[in-house]
């Protein structure tokens, strides 16, 4: 049976940290409106935070400014059945390996800050992560979640 | 810089080196966040270290590698770390780096 879509929202914006906020608010602000529990827009705006800062971090190599090639595309659909998909792709260099980038650990950062947790965080703050990468192309990750 | 999402609160009495993490602790907050609490524990170099998260009003998984960052730092320094003020959301983001490296480290509500 085919889902009935009740609101998408797509936001592009320069791959700049300032912006792992920034899309926490505009993606929180719609799954707002299917009255989500605290916990479950708590679980949301976690996961999509680490998606987008994935893409900031890895796939574009944390820009130091705003430029016109350096994007995040962010899209929101939210459906009848109090589903919702949120999907965040950039067009940077892409993961080489996908299953042991998702391994929890896993870090490219050997300056030790990272923790290497952002898959990890994704998949236990939603139903199912989708990754679809690249290399030289891009990534696209697709966060599944339905709001009880 | 456009906008100051996060910042410390220090507080140092008797070899106790408080540190209390407030606002959205994220990857582009988490680099002051760790130069501000590095250089509280070089100038200090505390024999314990609390760090105080009841603050923080969001926290990814940067958040647990700037604890687990500070913990290293820490221990290099011989100086004892404890997280007090733990709330369950940031619980289920710390225990994703396994109970093993948790263990102590949290200061419950009922021993305060």
């Amino acid at each position: 049976m085919r889902k009935i879509c009740v609101n998408t929202m797509k936001l592009v914006l320069p791959a700049i940290s300032e912006n792992e906020r920034m899309a926490r608010t505009q993606v929180c602000a719609l799954v707002s409106t299917l009255n989500p529990t605290v916990t479950e827009l708590g679980d949301v705006r976690c996961a999509l935070s680490e998606a987008v800062t994935n893409a900031i971090v890895h796939g574009y190599g944390t820009p130091d400014g705003v430029t016109d090639d350096k994007l995040l595309y962010i899209a929101v659909t939210l459906y009848a059945d109090r589903s919702l998909k949120i999907s965040v792709r950039d067009h940077g260099r892409g993961i080489p390996d996908v299953k042991a980038a998702r391994e929890p650990l896993f870090t490219t950062d050997s300056s030790g800050d990272r923790s290497g947790m952002g898959f990890s965080v994704m998949e236990a703050f939603c139903d199912r992560v989708e990754v679809l990468s690249k290399v030289g192309e891009g990534t696209k990750v697709t966060l599944y979640k339905t709001l009880a | 810089m456009l906008q100051e999402t996060a910042f410390v609160k220090t507080r140092v009495q008797a070899g106790v080196l408080e540190c209390a993490l407030c606002g959205e602790v994220d990857h582009h907050s988490a680099r002051a966040l760790r130069e501000k609490l590095d250089t509280e524990l070089f100038l200090h170099r505390p024999r314990l270290f609390l760090l105080s998260l009841e603050h923080i009003s969001f926290m990814d998984s940067s958040g647990l590698g700037l604890i687990l960052g500070r913990l290293n730092v820490a221990r290099e320094l011989a100086c004892e770390m404890r997280l007090v003020k733990v709330s369950d959301r940031i619980r289920s983001i710390l225990s994703l780096a396994g109970a093993s490296r948790l263990e102590g480290l949290i200061i419950e509500e009922e021993s305060l």
